[in-house]
Parts: structure tokens; sequence; C-alpha cells
């Protein structure tokens, strides 16, 4: 196989080196070994310098015309759709300019759209710690001395591959994702009744969520993982001899050497729930993109394009209050 | 295990002997360990932990695959929560002759494999740049296409509906291969940083001697690099098409109304279909959910084998993106 694609690329460079002396060799283009002629008479002199970069923008030049197609003009287009009204007229759009009337009526008008944010975020907020926190502890448990290292990996990195489709929403319809056993037990039934409802809440919706939630860790396991192995075992021998238990050299050792991963993980955990395609933002997102909604202030691609700017900037916020909130506490400590 | 009998062995026969204080130090190192990490209080919550979680994370796997040859009895039946009363293949049946399994998996391999191959070769040839060369503004170009990652497609959705709209790529393939080709795929920002770490980690004296030998930078890069980078482009390879396969937010509507549906979109087509010619709450809809089950079951499977062949290389990812600094 790796000569099969091996000898694919070479045909490909073949070609490639055939389309690259025709554009060398012509009367608008001239290149020689230190000199490229423009239309015979405008030379410039190349330098090792100048032919790395114009080759390295040669490469990455995929990258630049694909990033001003499908990322630069459509961030663009849709923040100018956000001020106006979108009306569609056949194939073209029928415009009238609001100014910020969209994301005045996302937060004074629309009877949906605000409390869909508020859940949202309050779901992150709360969820993410989580995640993190038990990627962290599956992380360790995999990086001790178990048997069958393989298999718990192999299951512990299963949900990668659902997480990210549509059975997963089947599975939240059935309520499979709730685990049933938990809150079978009656020691917790009989917590959660006698405490404080506004504390049992969050609780009971946390035991109902859990199983999601430990799903979306999968990645980061992966992160945690990474960055436990490349721990140098010295360091524990060494702090163990000084006499410190598995508990101390945790919090001493541990937790300090993987610190910049957290960050990293809590970014890519905030990002994949945020795009989680059962998120209840993005579907209402898509469905007043589609007009399903019968008002028409809140309709359309005007409007849609707003709010969908405004969960970006949300979005945007929270990933900067987690990182934030790492580095104050590293800051505190040094 | 053996360790463990034997030690007990130990203490049993100190005991007999009548050493207690001897038996009293073997038993506590049995139980603590040298330092603690050995003993076995602490295996047992290891494993105790381990399998808890274990099962959690896997409690929806089975709980899809044995609801999903359930019978309508047996899902009324509120006796029966596990195992259904009859091994019974007709919700299987039902999905593979209604959906036409075989073509729509052909179609949903189709439409995963063509933009992941894309993607692939698109974000070798970046990360390739962006790692071994120098031009101006690189840092500049290297921070935005990590921002790609965090643009929510939300953003870009309705721009890039409207250009496929009016360039007719819309229920066509060519609205994934476009954006792949051009390494904005899904997660390609990710793809990219993958092969940059691989690249970047290779000595430069490797091309210098290619380069003395006369190769030109594309020659160098397919006939050197291409070969090393191999586990690197199965990795993003097999990712690229989990995530396409997955993928039905985007595909739901760029594909609306094409006959190229991917499997998991017919799924959902054929549900609706079905559901609405039946009445809320009537004995029909209720069979229809062991149906659907079995349906999730069935896109589930070439995932699910794909992935217990190559779950090494998914485990191996992180590592490359080089995110644990080098």
């Amino acid at each position: 196989m790796v000569k099969a694609i091996g000898k694919i690329f070479a045909k490909i460079g073949f070609i490639w080196d055939k389309i690259k002396y025709a554009l060398s060799h012509n009367f608008i283009f001239r290149s020689s070994s230190n000199y490229w002629t423009f239309f015979s008479f405008i030379k410039i002199k190349i330098t090792n310098k100048r032919r790395q970069s114009i080759i390295g923008l040669s490469f990455i030049m995929i990258w630049i015309i694909g990033y001003l197609i499908f990322a630069l003009y459509p961030i663009f287009y849709s923040l100018y759709l956000s001020f106006f009204k979108v009306k569609l007229d056949g194939a073209n759009l029928n415009m009238t300019f609001l100014g910020i009337d969209n994301f005045k009526a996302a937060f004074l008008y629309d009877p949906y759209f605000v409390e869909i944010l508020v859940g949202y975020i309050i779901e992150i907020l709360i969820n993410v710690p989580i995640t993190i926190v038990f990627a962290l502890i599956i992380a360790l448990l995999i990086n001790q001395d178990i048997k069958g290292k393989g298999i718990w990996r192999t299951i512990f990195f299963l949900p990668v591959i659902i997480i990210s489709g549509p059975v997963i929403g089947e599975l939240m319809r059935q309520g499979a994702t709730t685990l049933p056993s938990i809150r079978e037990y009656d020691l917790i039934r009989m917590v959660l009744n006698n405490i404080n409802p506004g504390i049992a809440a969050p609780i009971q919706s946390l035991f109902d969520t859990i199983l999601l939630v430990l799903w979306f860790a999968g990645i980061q396991i992966l992160i945690f993982l990474a960055g436990l192995q490349k721990i140098d075992r010295e360091i524990y021998e060494a702090s163990m001899v000084d006499g410190a238990g598995p508990w101390a050299s945790f919090w001493k050792i541990t937790l300090p050497s993987i610190k910049p991963l957290i960050s990293v993980a809590i970014i890519y955990t905030v990002v994949s729930m945020s795009v989680f395609s059962l998120n209840r933002v993005i579907i209402y997102i898509r469905n007043v993109m589609l007009g399903e909604s019968t008002d028409a202030l809140i309709n359309g691609y005007g409007y849609s394009a707003a709010i969908s700017w405004i969960y970006f900037i949300v979005m945007v916020l929270i990933i900067l209050i987690f990182v934030g909130l790492m580095s104050i506490r590293k800051k505190a400590r040094t | 295990m053996r360790r463990l009998i034997r030690s007990l062995k130990e203490i049993f026969s100190l005991l007999i002997k009548k050493e207690f204080a001897h038996a009293g130090i073997k038993t506590k190192r049995l139980f603590m360990g040298v330092k603690f990490t050995d003993g076995l209080i602490y295996k047992t919550l290891i494993y105790a932990l381990l399998f808890s979680f274990g099962y959690v994370y896997l409690y929806p796997i089975l709980y899809i695959v044995t609801n999903s040859f359930m019978t309508m009895e047996d899902i009324i039946d509120a006796g029966i929560k596990w195992i259904p009363s009859s091994l019974n293949f007709e919700n299987y049946r039902l999905v593979l002759v209604e959906l036409d399994y075989f073509k729509s998996l052909l179609d949903a391999f189709y439409l995963a494999s063509v933009p992941a191959l894309s993607a692939t070769v698109s974000s070798a040839i970046i990360g390739y740049g962006f790692a071994r060369f120098n031009f101006p503004l690189k840092k500049l170009l290297f921070v935005l296409m990590l921002m790609t990652f965090i643009i929510p497609p939300q953003i870009t959705m309705l721009p890039m509906f409207r250009m496929f709209s009016k360039y007719q790529l819309l229920g066509s393939i060519k609205a994934f291969v476009f954006p792949a080709i051009l390494g904005q795929g899904l997660n390609g920002a990710l793809f990219i940083l993958i092969f940059y770490q691989f690249f970047r980690m290779i000595p430069k004296s490797l091309d210098e001697s290619a380069q003395l030998d006369g190769a030109t930078p594309f020659q160098v890069f397919t006939r050197i690099y291409i070969p090393l980078a191999i586990p690197s482009i199965i990795i993003v390879f097999l990712f690229s098409f989990v995530w396409y396969y997955n993928e039905t937010y985007l595909s739901g509507l760029y594909l609306r109304g094409s006959d190229l549906l991917s499997l998991p979109l017919k799924l959902e087509q054929y549900i609706n279909n079905y559901t609405s010619i039946y009445p809320e709450g009537s004995q029909a809809r209720e069979l229809m959910q062991a149906v659907k089950l079995a349906g999730n079951v069935l896109t589930l499977l070439p995932l699910l084998i794909l992935y217990f062949f190559t779950q090494k290389r998914f485990v191996e990812s992180i590592d490359r993106t080089g995110i644990t600094g080098e």
C-alpha cells in the first residue's frame, strides 16, 4: 500500500513537472537559476530566502484560496446579512437595511432565543468542568499499571465515533443516555428528595446527562493520556523517595505538568459541545434560516445570521472565561 | 492474581508458624503495598473505577443492540428490559429491505470517502507548507488557520448555501469536496495541525541532500515526505471519514431533496415517513422504536467494524498533533 500511494504521487509529480516547465518557460515569465524575468526586461534576483518563501506560499496557496472563499467571505457576508431584512425573491435576495434591529429583536422580541441561549450557557458552564475532570480521572486510570490497557482505551475512545453521528440523537430520544440504574438507588433518591429543590434540580439533570457528558470526553482523554505519558517517571520516583504519596504527587507533579493541556481540552470541549448537532441553539438557528417560524420579524436569512453571530460571540466569551480562569490560578500559585 | 495467591499462602504459613508480627507486616504489605500504589486496596479501587466507567460508556451501545431485537410485545411488556424474549430479526429485515441498505451503504461510503480523501491530500500539502518553509505573514496565517476550528458552521452555513445554490453544487458531493480540497473541510484545522507537527519533526538535512541531487520542492515532498507520512495519512483519513460519515447537519442542508443521501439521513427520512402514517400512541409506532434502533445499529456497524480494526491508529492520533508539546 505504501508503494502504491508513493507511485500515485510520483505520477502526479511527473504531471506537475510538465506544467511547471510550461509555466516557467514562456514569454511573460521566465525563470533561470538566479533571476526571474518578466516580459524579457524586468529582472528580479532570486535569493535563497525569497525562493523559500515563494515555494512555501505556493504550498499554502490552496489553503489561502479556500480560506478566502469558504471562511472569510462567508463570515463577512453573514455579518453583512445580519444587518438586513432578507426576503427571498425567486433566486434573488431582496434586502432592506435594518441596522441593529435583528440583534435587538433577538433579545427583546424573540420569545425563544434568549431562553435557549441561557440554557446553553448554563449547560456549558456546568458540563465542561465535569467533562474535563472525568477525562482526567479516566486518563489517570488508564495510565496506571493495569491489565488490558488496549481494551480499556478502545472502550473509552469508542464514543468519539458515535458522538458525532445521528445515532446519539436516537439514543437521547429513547432515554438511553440517562442512567436509570443510578436513580433507582434508594440512597440517592432519598438524598435528592430531602435537600433543597434548588440544589436537587441541577444534580438531577446532571444524572440525566452524565452519560452524554462522559461521552464527550473521548478526545480529551487522549489529550491527557498523551500528556501523562510524557511526564518523566524519574520525577515520581524522586518524589517518592522524599516521602510523597500518590495524592501529593498528583497535585505537585501531575497536575502542573499537564496544565497547558487542560486549556486545550477546554477549548476542544467547548467547541465540540457548541457545534454538536443536537445542541438546541444550532437547531433553532437552522430552523429560523429555513423559515420555519411564522413570525416575520424573527425569520429568514438576516435574522438567522444575526443570532448565529450572537451565538459565536457567546461561545468565544465562554472560551475566554475558562482560559482566563486557568491562567489566573497559575499566576496566583507562582 | 498469581502474586495475590502466593502472598496469601505466605501469610497463612506464617500464621500457622505463629509468627504473628511477621504475618501482620506481610498482610499490611499485601493491602497497602510497598508504596501504596502497588497494594491490593489501590488495585481494587482502580479496577472498580475502570469497570464502572466502562459500564457507563458501553451502556447505550448495549441498550440499542438488545432493544433492536425486540418484538412489539417485548417493548410493551414492562417486565422485559434487557433481554428480548426471542431473537427477532424482523426489525433488521425491515431496515435491510426498506432502506435498500447495501446500496445506501455504498452511497454513504462514497459520500464520506471522497471528501475525506480530498481533505487528507490538501491538509498534507498545507501542513507541509507551514512546517517547512518560512514566508512573510506565516505566523498570522497559521493563527488564522487555527481560528477556523472555533468558527461554528452556523455562521458560514448560510452564505455557503447561497454560494452552492448559485453555482449549482447543491445536492451533489461537490458541495463537500470543494471545501475539503481547499483545506476547509470538517475539522480541517485539526488535520493540518497533525501534518504540520509531523513534517516539522523530520530533520531538514533529508530534503537538503535530495535538493542537491536535483529534486524540485514538489518532488521532495512527494517522493520523500509522503512515504514517511503514511501513518499520519491513515490517521487523518480515518478521522475525516468517520466525521464525514456521521455528518448530518450540513448534509441535511446541502443534499436536501437529492437522491444522494447518506445512510443516517436516509434512515431519518424513512422513519419520518413511516411515523407520519400511524397516529400518535398506536402500536405500530411503538414498534418503530425497535426498527429505528435496528436501523441505527446498522448505520453504526460499519464504523464500529472500522474502529475495531484500526483503533490503534485512532488512539495514536493525539500524540501526532503534538499539542502535548515537544
